[in-house]
């Protein structure tokens, strides 16, 4: 187990590396001229060649990735004007708009993106294993059939149409929510919740069709499996069955895959933060895109891609831990 | 009361397909007295083993349709209500299933899993089950039970997994065992000692034993009466040494006729070069030391660790092992499916054994396979006219009238009509796609074949037929066979001469009739003596010759 | 029979004949909802077709303004009920703009078709070359392709997309740029379940059979693998279409993706956020058309799924238990694919061993 463990550890350090590669090169190396980009289309060759020289851009590529990792792990300096700023030691960059260090712009971000996610996701677990199950012990019936149809199509939606919608209904034709806004958690609990209620229902709806059609087949899988025959013809009452015998190895992709979505959920919210107005990393990375602030996307989609890799990781290891007969080499 | 154990009248169960039924059981009547044991044998789809889930009631809610009556220690299993169904199930009548690793929980601790049983039934604290758990685990011969009771089934071997699906069938000391192919996962030694394990348990606990198997050899020493199956119909029924020994159904006999017998050889071999010369003309494939290791990252495991054989032609060498024995490795090295990881091989003088894919293509028409698994031997998208006509195709025949000819005739010589180029594997029995294999395995001409367990996923009969068009094709063409098997009756049947491996080694060789009749190895003696015969008495005597050997 | 239930059922018929081709087009007839799904998706195909010719019929076109239809009083609502609903334009206008919302839908629906279909078929390309190179090559190769596989897995496609499409210059033809952009970030999952596939085949008899009969490589991966990685593959891509609708509406609600004048049902609903409580029929409409387009999409590759699934042949066998498994298993579409790949590698771990 410990072997695994190092090794899956170094091989998501690895692809870490390799991420920050192809982000790096994709953006700074390959397709337009970044200084250009950061100076904006006013700007007069001279200034461009000037910013050139000051962001470190005329420098060998390789050299240039070499001083984004030392950032990474040491911190950095570039020289603005006159002056010198300081990036500290986790450095993303600096803001070409707004000379913020990209890393704190993004710390600040992240508790509103993570409320989302993770409230979004005890709602989709509930709602979606639940009614997983129920369309087990319903077989055959009404119920299941409903819920198979209501899933299907709950995996078609986009999730600005489901929240359109509730908007539209809850706020504009019901009026029985305000329009959402983020509040802290630690400013004021209540108004946190209220403020995302909506965002979460929008996000878990669409999510919990997934994990009800996971839960479902899953679960009709190790229901058809041999073990579960040789309790059945040892007496063992259904629902023994599935409560002790089915749900373990059922649920084990289940909670694999959800930890999955919650890494991926942090670049994923995009929509619903643009769409609820929630100041989180997806709206950040949408603004910056708009002004052509380039430290600051690349700085996201780092952080967004470390955080699907790190969840990658765990789901493997929590499959693992949880099915027995994978063989851990 | 003379009530009977089993009793199952007009017993008729039905699966639906697409829009209609189809009828595995048709109108079954037999009984089982107290302490009896019965073997209900029969080939694939003689619906043996719907009949044992039908004692348990086990096709309630899958969409068969049961008719006639079925009552086991007295309870209508056909009408019986959920709670009492779940009291027969394991309570009087416990099912001991054929695949040992599946039919555990992987999640659960195998002592555990015994204990959920027990308590099922038994109104007792979860620490009584635990101890009833070791304890039936400690009578099915489980060493140091205690431990062993809270190890994961993965973490058991195959017999020990079935003595464990044993001790979890004993647990609430049931009237009736049903084994359902108990056997057919296991080795042949293993095999032995678990049938010996029924056999003890029954005459210590007084339970009726319902023995569902394909193979006759297994009955003939673990049963009193015998129900032969066929069709979903009983085709003879009778104390186990009258219908094994002056059988009255020409079905029967049939079947009798097929087992291959590991005490006569059936065919007598005509080859021209084998025996007793020592030529060294006559070789065609030889192995030197040859080795093979599996593994990455240091830890290797050797399947084939330095066996040295030859093979001359128009001979059929036997290559004989249990699970494990490295067989199926050497076989594909042979062909050179596998590289070796040491060793020589020669063929014809030409060490082969490091040739590139390049520099082997010419030789590759020369040696040729048929594989164990029909199912999986043949493509299903491709019509087998296509799959026979492959090599010939790759070998760069062009003419397609020619193609079609060649492979019409190599059709008609496994026996296939030469029209049915067009048809689909899935047509086919199991059987037949055996033959198509060897047809393919014709097509190009080969020298050597090597036949990976040719005929052990067939029927009896169906492996007859296929062993005895082997041997034809063989005296026609002068081929020359590696016929590899874990079956020793049938490799005794087909071979001239005789390797038997254990753990990647040949522990002995010589000519069928030296190995056989004379086994120096011990191993190669633990083997014969473990193989079932079809003599009862003499299935009895064995048995008590291995009870001798092995105290306990 | 047209649009791609059509083309589907025409691959299915080369994919397998063993099958029966007739037979898998008998069940996918058989399903009510796949052939509501296919008469949608045809009927989106002849829209998107004859869009120039419908906005002909209304007389009107996408990118005309008519201030004289909005009332500037009010920011721009629409004037006249539903959005504006008149005999001139039979679904209203857009507020602010006056445009035609018809002829601007009308045209929405081939930028949508356009993009799904010319992503999914890069995704589809690149993940069957490279799964298959994995596959069949040798450990170095392998390794190297499933890595890039997993770290094209972990970029965070919605974001990078975001970041790509804002970063090309904007003279590069945007609907093209999209389908690469979705394209290029969406083959991984393509790539794992052709490399898992291929895998499993190679180990099977027939293909060492094949080998032994003298095929090179080329002609085994040819003849004997692609016809049977082509059911998991059509199976998965019919998945992959409605994401990469979503995608691109997603892409152009955040307005990196087309841009205007060229109408986006994404762009739609996007301006529609700010007009939902005085323009309700003007969030409606588009969001009706992506849904049924994303529904119907679903609908139908949930029935290509079950009608290509050999264990839907199986159930027969089993009963009602073996339907219910075939018919829920690979209901979770292309990110369940993601989670089981690993699974499945370490279990091929444990299977390696050979006979020892």
């Amino acid at each position: 187990m410990t072997g695994y463990l190092t090794r899956r550890f170094l091989g998501m350090v690895a692809v870490l590396f390799a991420l920050t590669a192809v982000i790096y090169a994709v953006f700074y190396v390959a397709p337009g001229d970044p200084a250009q980009l950061a100076c904006g289309l006013k700007c007069s060759p001279v200034q461009v060649h000037q910013l050139r020289g000051q962001l470190g851009l005329d420098e060998p590529v390789y050299l240039q990735y070499a001083h984004f990792l030392k950032g990474l792990f040491a911190g950095r300096d570039f020289s603005a004007g006159a002056g010198v700023l300081h990036c500290d030691a986790p450095c993303l960059g600096i803001s070409y708009r707004t000379n913020e260090q990209v890393t704190d712009m993004i710390l600040n971000r992240l508790p509103v993106t993570a409320s989302l996610a993770l409230g979004a996701m005890v709602i989709w677990l509930l709602l979606g294993i639940g009614s997983g199950l129920l369309s087990v012990l319903r077989r055959g019936r009404l119920t299941e059939r409903l819920l198979t149809s209501l899933t299907l199509a709950g995996t078609a939606v986009p999730v600005f149409i489901i929240g359109l919608l509730l908007l539209l209904l809850f706020c504009a034709y019901l009026q029985w929510l305000p329009f959402p806004t983020y509040v802290g958690l630690s400013q004021d609990p209540q108004q946190w919740f209220w403020g995302l209620l909506l965002p979460w229902t929008s996000l878990a709806l669409l999510e919990s069709a997934k994990y009800a059609r996971l839960t479902r087949s899953s679960m009709l899988e190790t229901l058809a499996e041999d073990h579960i025959r040789t309790f059945r013809a040892y007496g063992v009452s259904e629902r023994r069955l599935v409560t002790r015998h089915a749900l373990r190895g059922a649920l084990a992709p289940v909670i694999a895959l959800s930890a999955l979505d919650l890494g991926t959920m942090f670049g994923s919210a995009v929509l619903t933060e643009t769409l609820f107005g929630l100041p989180g990393l997806g709206k950040l990375i949408v603004s910056s895109v708009n002004i052509l602030d380039l430290p600051v996307v690349v700085g996201v989609t780092l952080v967004t891609g470390f955080s699907v890799v790190l969840a990658n990781a765990v789901a493997d290891v929590l499959y693992a831990a949880a099915d027995r007969r994978v063989v851990l080499t | 009361m003379s009530e009977h154990l089993v009793e199952v009248s007009g017993l008729t169960v039905e699966f639906p397909v697409a829009d209609s039924f189809v009828r595995a059981v048709d109108g079954l009547d037999f009984t089982l007295e107290a302490g009896q044991a019965l073997g209900i044998v029969g080939e694939s789809g003689s619906g043996k083993s719907t009949v044992a889930f039908g004692l348990l009631g086990l096709h309630r809610g899958t969409g068969a349709r049961v008719r006639g009556s079925v009552r086991v220690a007295g309870v209508d299993v056909v009408d019986a209500d959920d709670t009492e169904l779940r009291r027969v199930r394991g309570g009087l009548a416990a099912m001991v299933f054929q695949d040992p690793l599946s039919a555990l929980d992987p999640y659960h601790p195998v002592g555990d899993q015994i204990a959920e049983v027990y308590r099922v039934h038994r109104k007792v604290t979860r620490r009584a089950a635990r101890a009833r758990a070791v304890e039936v685990l400690d009578r099915v011969g489980i060493p140091d039970a205690a431990r062993r009771a809270r190890s994961r089934p993965h973490e058991f071997s195959g017999g020990m997994r079935q003595r464990a699906l044993i001790a979890m069938a004993l647990a609430c000391e049931p009237r009736l065992l049903i084994a359902d192919e108990p056997t057919t996962a296991l080795d042949v030694t293993v095999q032995a000692q678990i049938l010996d394990l029924l056999h003890e348990l029954r005459a210590e606990t007084g339970a009726g034993l319902l023995l569902v198997t394909h193979d006759l050899g297994v009955v003939a020493g673990s049963v009193d009466q015998v129900l032969v199956m066929k069709d979903g119909r009983a085709v003879e029924r009778g104390p186990v040494a009258e219908v094994l020994g002056t059988p009255r159904e020409t079905y029967t006999r049939e079947l009798l006729a097929a087992v291959p017998r590991v005490d006569a050889p059936v065919a007598v071999h005509v080859h021209p070069g084998g025996g007793s010369t020592a030529e060294d003309d006559g070789v065609l494939l030889e192995a030197v030391d040859l080795r093979r290791e599996f593994g990455r990252r240091g830890a290797t495991v050797a399947a084939v660790d330095g066996v040295s054989l030859t093979v001359r032609a128009g001979e059929t060498l036997g290559v004989v092992g249990e699970s494990g024995s490295g067989k199926t490795t050497l076989g594909r090295m042979l062909v050179r499916l596998l590289d070796p990881t040491g060793g020589q091989l020669r063929y014809r003088g030409r060490d082969i054994g490091t040739l590139g894919e390049k520099a082997l293509r010419p030789l590759r028409h020369e040696l040729q396979m048929v594989f164990q698994d029909p199912a999986s031997s043949l493509n299903p998208r491709r019509s087998i006219g296509e799959s026979i006509a492959d090599p010939l195709r790759a070998a760069g025949e062009l003419d397609d009238r020619r193609i079609r000819a060649r492979v019409g005739e190599l059709l008609e010589r496994v026996g296939l009509d030469p029209d049915w180029y067009h048809r689909y594997p899935h047509e086919f029995s199991g059987g037949q796609r055996q033959r198509v294999g060897i047809a393919r395995a014709l097509a190009p001409e080969p020298r050597l074949i090597v036949c990976d367990e040719p005929v052990s996923a067939l029927d009896v009969t169906t492996q007859a037929q296929v062993v005895e068009l082997l041997g034809q094709l063989q005296r026609d063409l002068g081929l020359s066979l590696v016929f590899i098997a874990h079956d020793l009756a049938v490799v005794r049947q087909v071979s001239d001469r005789v390797a038997v491996m254990r753990s990647g080694a040949v522990v002995e060789h010589g000519t069928a009739d030296e190995v056989y009749d004379s086994p120096q190895h011990p191993y190669t003696k633990g083997l014969l003596s473990a193989v079932p015969v079809l003599d009862p008495t003499e299935a009895a005597a064995r048995r008590d010759a291995r009870r001798a050997v092995v105290p306990g | 029979m047209s649009g791609t239930a059509g083309l589907l059922a025409g691959e299915t018929a080369q994919v397998s004949p063993a099958a029966g081709a007739s037979q898998v087009w008998r069940r996918l007839r058989s399903r009510r909802a796949a052939l509501a799904g296919a008469i949608v998706l045809a009927a989106l195909v002849v829209i998107a077709l004859t869009a120039p010719l419908l906005t002909a019929i209304e007389g009107q076109d996408p990118t005309t303004y008519h201030d004289t239809l909005v009332n500037s009083a009010s920011g721009g609502v629409p004037i006249g009920s539903f959005g504006g609903v008149s005999a001139d334009h039979w679904l209203g206008v857009e507020p602010g703009t006056g445009r035609d919302v018809f002829a601007r839908l009308v045209y929405g629906a081939q930028i949508s078709l356009l993009v799904a279909v010319g992503s999914t078929v890069v995704q589809v390309l690149i993940g069957v070359v490279v799964g298959l190179t994995a596959g069949l090559g040798n450990r170095f190769l392998d390794q190297l392709l499933s890595s890039t596989t997993d770290v094209m897995l972990a970029l965070p496609s919605l974001v990078f997309a975001i970041a790509l499409m804002a970063v090309v210059p904007s003279g590069f033809p945007r609907p093209v740029l999209l389908m690469l952009v979705i394209g290029l970030l969406g083959w991984g999952g393509t790539a794992r379940v052709v490399r898992a596939q291929t895998l499993t085949l190679k180990e099977l008899n027939y293909v060492a059979a094949a080998r032994l009969g003298g095929s090179s490589r080329w002609r085994i991966a040819r003849r004997e693998l692609l016809p049977s990685i082509a059911a998991p593959v059509i199976t998965y891509a019919a998945l992959l279409l409605p994401t990469n609708v979503v995608s691109e509406a997603g892409l152009s609600f955040l307005g990196v993706g087309v841009k205007p004048p060229t109408s986006s049902w994404g762009q739609m609903l996007s301006s529609a956020t700010t007009w939902f409580r005085a323009d309700p029929a003007y969030v409606l409409l588009p969001a009706l058309m992506l849904f049924a387009t994303t529904l119907a999409f679903t609908v139908v590759g949930d029935a290509v799924r079950t009608a290509l699934d050999p264990r839907a042949a199986s159930r027969i066998k089993v009963g009602t238990k073996g339907a219910d498994v075939s018919d829920a298993r690979a209901a979770t579409g292309p990110q369940a694919a993601t989670v089981a790949a690993p699974v499945r590698r370490a279990g091929a771990n444990a299977d390696n061993r050979g006979e020892a």
